[in-house]
């Protein structure tokens, strides 16, 4: 196990998750990004101490470090690139719908806001 | 039967690429879609029988050794829940057919493609024998449900599409983490190894491990108190797309926990599960109790039915598995069904709201009768299919001693038929509101339609009329869940 690697995982996920409750997609985007890379140096730590690059032939296998987590990670990122790519979309739709892009109350949270404003009846104020 | 499970995951892929080739020519495009997702479900049928014949059959994909390459384990858990989930895909692609050019209608260039790569995640997901193509498959059903709940792009299902996403992602990060905890504590990522490995782990480790996907897989299976997000997504989207995701999208999240935490040998969070899942049921039908719209409704019902079939994953005795996997084989098309009568009631009122509705059973006793069917196995009335997977589950927790998680079962039980007396009395009896009303779908559309509902209502009833055969191959199922050495034999050989 590698310290620094560990405290990057830490310090990564800790910035990662702040950002993620934030209101804005922007800021949510920025952390889930985060989040991707810690997991990634999550699984890369998990494969043991680093060694050669794992190509036949160019080192004894004792001494490679271990393949699986890097195939493993390779296939997280890809995975990752295109979940960012598609909350870009979402929130571009979102600043054009509403011209902001932060995630909106739900249904529940704004009916009992507005029944707190307006004793009178339930009604509900926003069409589904 | 390599070739039936590589027909199961590939061939709906397959499908989606030659769909998109010919989006623009709809005959041909409805034809690639339906070939693909029909040749899986026959696919998986077929693997069943000769799953329930000969026995557990594995696929190393490449011949790679099971430590580095992936396997696909068709085992008797897997092959009964396939053909259930793929037929009901099937069926509510052709309800979607029928339900072009109306309002409500998914766009059919995209939603076909899409719920073929959704299909191949689902088909991916109950065959895969290692955690990470597990979570590859989780991946492959996410993102199709992710463009599948907001492509129209309107204002509700962007909104309703944020939070979905921001949840399920999280969870997926989390579950990568996961992945990253079980290999350094076990070196391997393969199920039959880890079903090895992590019982002989520290006490401290293998529960962390249990914990930690017990929050991954509750919260896409919607358990309590990771259910927020389902409520609000899923009654914006279509109603095919809703029929699909909450037959089988929370489902999946089930069958992983029914299968990770019995290999494993998790039976010390027992007690703690089974408080969840008391809690699950009865919020979940507490917040339908709440909501004034049929969509709302039944998606607060997906979490409290999630509530029964987890309670029989936390008894941990074959009896309890096997009411679990019961109940999956029960809920899935009996929930499915009920989103598809909400897509008619849409279409015959104008709006699935309960205000606006009323009367319907005069003017179309034949929804009627399609919604109270699986209606009253929801609520687990016999001789529904619902009360067997009940009984199932109920007299498993009654052999455990759980008194409380019992009196839970039957207080929810009774308010979900509260819940379905109340869709039944506002939008089968009363009056009609007037109000503007969305044209209908055209007769021959109409006529699709009822076919398809009608169609999947009679499965359900199948469901009922085979309820014994069903039970013994759960039990079996179970047998080989809680004894993890007979699928590590079948693995490593």
């Amino acid at each position: 196990m590698n310290a620094a690697l560990l405290l990057a995982v830490g310090g990564l996920t800790a910035v990662g998750l702040y950002l993620l409750t934030g209101r804005s997609l922007s800021r949510i985007i920025l952390g889930y990004s985060l989040l991707g890379h810690a997991t990634v140096v999550a699984l890369i730590t998990a494969g043991g101490p680093a060694g050669w690059p794992p190509i036949a032939g160019q080192a004894a296998p004792e001494d490679m470090s271990n393949p699986l987590p890097q195939a493993l990670t390779l296939t997280a990122i890809v995975i990752s690139f295109g979940l960012t790519l598609f909350l870009l979309a979402l929130a571009r739709r979102q600043r054009t719908l509403s011209g902001d892009d932060l995630v909106e109350d739900d249904l529940e949270d704004r009916r009992i806001a507005a029944a707190e404003n307006a004793p009178t009846g339930p009604e509900d104020p926003v069409a589904t | 039967m390599t070739v039936l499970i590589s027909v199961a995951i590939v061939a709906p892929l397959l499908a989606a690429a030659c769909s998109l080739a010919v989006r623009s020519h709809p005959p041909g495009r409805d034809i690639a879609v339906l070939a693909g997702l029909g040749s899986a479900a026959l696919a998986s049928h077929i693997m069943l029988v000769t799953v329930a014949r000969d026995g557990t059959h594995t696929v190393a994909v490449g011949g790679w050794a099971p430590e580095l390459g992936i396997v696909l384990v068709a085992d008797l858990f897997a092959a009964l829940i396939l053909p259930v989930a793929l037929t009901i895909i099937f069926v509510v692609e052709v309800f979607a057919i029928g339900q072009r050019r109306t309002v409500w209608a998914a766009n059919p260039q995209l939603s076909g493609p899409l719920l073929c790569v959704l299909t191949s995640g689902v088909s991916l997901a109950f065959l895969t024998g290692d955690l990470f193509t597990l979570f590859v498959a989780f991946e492959l059903i996410l993102v199709s449900s992710y463009v599948l709940l907001t492509h129209q792009g309107n204002r509700s299902q962007v909104r309703a599409g944020m939070t979905y996403v921001v949840m399920n992602l999280l969870a997926s990060t989390l579950f990568l983490f996961g992945v990253a905890f079980v290999y350094t504590a076990t070196g391997t990522v393969n199920m039959a190894l880890l079903a090895e490995r992590i019982p002989q782990l520290e006490t401290g480790v293998r529960l962390g491990i249990g914990a930690w996907f017990l929050v991954v897989f509750g919260t896409k299976a919607a358990i309590f108190p990771l259910f927020s997000w389902l409520p609000d997504s899923y009654p914006t989207a279509p109603t095919t797309i809703t029929a699909v995701f909450a037959g089988l999208l929370t489902k999946v999240g089930i069958y992983s926990m029914i299968r990770f935490h019995n290999l494993m040998g998790m039976e010390d969070l027992g007690p703690i599960m089974l408080l969840v899942a008391a809690l699950t049921m009865v919020l979940g039908v507490l917040g339908a109790l709440a909501q004034s719209d049929v969509k709302r409704i039944l998606s607060f019902h997906v979490i409290s039915q999630i509530g029964y079939m987890f309670m029989g994953l936390s008894l941990f005795t074959v009896a309890g598995t096997a009411a679990a996997i019961l109940f999956l084989i029960h809920h899935m098309p009996v929930k499915a069904v009920l989103f598809l009568v909400g897509g008619l009631i849409e279409n015959h009122e104008g709006s699935s709201s309960l205000d606006r509705s009323g009367g319907l059973a005069g003017r179309e006793p034949l929804v009627a009768v399609m919604f109270a069917i699986p209606a009253l196995s929801l609520a687990g009335i016999p001789p529904f299919s619902g009360f067997v997977a009940k009984l199932a589950v109920i007299s498993a927790a009654v052999d455990q001693g759980g008194t409380v998680v019992v009196v839970a079962a039957l207080l929810a039980g009774g308010l979900t038929l509260l819940s379905m007396t109340k869709i039944w009395n506002e939008v089968f009896w009363g009056g009609r509101t007037d109000g503007p009303r969305p044209r209908p779908a055209p007769r021959r559309g109409r006529r699709i339609m009822h076919t398809a509902t009608a169609l999947a209502v009679a499965g359900t009833l199948m469901v009922s009329l085979f309820a014994g055969t069903l039970l013994d191959l759960s039990t079996e199922a179970a047998e080989d869940l809680r004894r993890p050495a007979s699928y590590i034999a079948a693995v490593r050989p």
